[in-house]
């Protein structure tokens, strides 16, 4: 599977793709596919604010519970409500219809700070 | 120099590797956790066959005159009730009657058991029954036998079809907890119906240069049936189903068999090996017990979170996962006697927050015979 292009990846294999002043974030195809059957997601009700570097969820897959950690800081504004009933699309649909949150950007500038999906790759030997 | 430890490997290491699993730290053994997916190798079992590797599984071997003496010591069950050709499960204590392990006993003759014990612990089960041997002068050998066995578990409910194709043992003629000495494929094995999943089962013992050749001809002669290689992924999913235990999780050392349910394995009139300790926990009751329970509010209870009563700590989870046969999230845990049965309430600390549950009998699954 590719990794997007206009997307920004974090070392802990989330992406957030940024579109204006809100970011859409996930886990990668990489993460996904380490995870194995992905069967609950964890998420913060809109309104919770997130930190660049914090836990502010987590996915469980069968056998463990993974913290998903945030590649942005800001106000999560929607979460993925399909998820609840069909945790199964973060394992099918990774980058597009698994998407977990979105989120209104405070410090667009920390984008900078995240991976290319060139170096994402790079990072995760593929 | 390294200190790390080197994983152990059983003979099938590469043939996983080469169909792509994802390799685990079991207990210091390099095994596969899953070949596709836990949910789909799970249901195989369930619906068809899986084949797992178990190679990891020690073997000690107990031979000569006063064999039976030291088995039945060592072992809590009745092995002298044991007819020849049938396996048994038992614990095996300390004084203190906590588990040193679990084990299935085979008898082979009346001079000679096979036990097979849990990987993580067989040098330990080793040293335990050989100095009960020597303490008691017992007239046996007691033989560490790991290096001489594979094990190949054929599991579910076409696991007869598939290992008949390649034995003239006539598998109908084994009943569950039996097993016979033949041959498969040409090669001698011990051809056990024993498992750990909670349906029909053969745990097939080969010599270890023989298994890859078993392993590749069970998965082609299961592909018709819808064989599928399993992992300890959907191993755990299974045994937790079917209410078995793991040693490390609900059991250990500093459990007795009252508390985990296993008085049924207990020969009060024989002596054994922490029998006084057991029977200290009989007499008293036990404080706490092992039982089931579903989760009611959201959320999955795993490995070691803690419950709680009415707001006051009360137990913890011995094993979790959500159950891919009952599309529910289930969990073995110990609870005080009186919140063990059936019916309770009880919360489970997730991350922070209690979640609802409700105590259920065990096990969780029982195949429709």
């Amino acid at each position: 599977m590719g990794y997007p292009e206009n997307f920004r990846y974090t070392k802990e294999h989330e992406w957030v793709m940024v579109a204006g002043d809100t970011g859409t974030v996930g886990i990668t195809h990489h993460a996904q596919s380490e995870l194995g059957d992905i069967v609950y997601v964890d998420l913060p009700k809109p309104g919770t604010k997130m930190a660049q570097g914090a836990s502010f969820g987590s996915v469980e897959s069968v056998k463990a519970v993974s913290d998903i950690y945030a590649p942005v800081t800001g106000e999560i504004v929607e979460i993925n409500e399909t998820l609840a009933t069909a945790p199964e699309k973060l394992n099918q649909e990774p980058h597009d219809g698994g998407w977990l949150v979105k989120v209104k950007l405070s410090s667009p500038e920390e984008i900078g700070k995240l991976l290319t999906a060139a170096e994402y790759q790079e990072y995760i030997g593929e | 120099m390294s200190l790390a430890l080197e994983l152990q490997k059983t003979p099938l290491n590469a043939v996983h590797r080469a169909l792509g699993a994802r390799m685990v730290d079991f207990g210091g053994w390099d095994m596969p956790v899953q070949y596709t997916g836990i949910i789909e190798e799970h249901h195989a079992v369930r619906r068809a066959v899986g084949l797992f590797d178990v190679s990891h599984m020690g073997e000690i071997e107990i031979r000569g005159p006063q064999a039976f003496d030291l088995v039945n010591y060592a072992a809590t069950s009745a092995v002298g009730k044991m007819a020849i050709a049938q396996a048994q499960y038992a614990g095996l204590l300390y004084d203190h009657g906590g588990f040193v392990d679990d084990i299935l006993i085979y008898k082979v003759s009346d001079g000679h058991y096979f036990l097979c014990v849990n990987a993580s612990n067989q040098e330990k089960d080793y040293e335990h029954i050989a100095s009960l041997q020597k303490e008691k002068g017992f007239e046996c050998t007691v033989e560490f036998a790991s290096p001489r066995y594979a094990q190949l578990a054929v599991q579910g409910p076409l696991a007869a079809a598939v290992v008949q194709e390649l034995t003239p043992v006539d598998l109908k003629s084994i009943r569950y907890y039996r097993f016979a000495d033949g041959q498969v494929m040409g090669v001698p094995a011990r051809i056990a119906r024993t498992g750990y999943t909670g349906e029909d089962c053969f745990e097939l013992f080969v010599a270890p240069e023989q298994a890859e050749a078993l392993w590749a001809k069970l998965l082609e002669t299961g592909a018709q049936h819808g064989i599928k290689p399993c992992g300890l992924g959907a191993r755990n999913t299974l045994r937790l189903e079917a209410g078995m235990a793991l040693y490390g999780h609900e059991i250990g050392p500093t459990i007795n068999p009252v508390e985990a349910g296993l008085l049924r394995n207990m020969d009060m009139n024989k002596d054994f090996h922490g029998k006084a300790a057991a029977v200290a926990c009989v007499e008293k009751g036990p404080q706490r017990k092992l039982c089931g329970i579903e989760m009611v509010g959201r959320g999955i209870a795993r490995d070691g979170y803690e419950l709680s009563v009415d707001g006051a700590p009360a137990g913890w989870v011995t094993s979790g996962s959500p159950s891919p046969t009952l599309n529910k999230n289930i969990a073995m845990c110990y609870l005080p006697a009186a919140f063990a049965d059936p019916g309770h309430s009880v919360q489970v600390l997730i991350r922070g927050q209690h979640v609802d549950a409700i105590t259920v009998a065990l096990p969780f699954y029982k195949r429709a015979k």
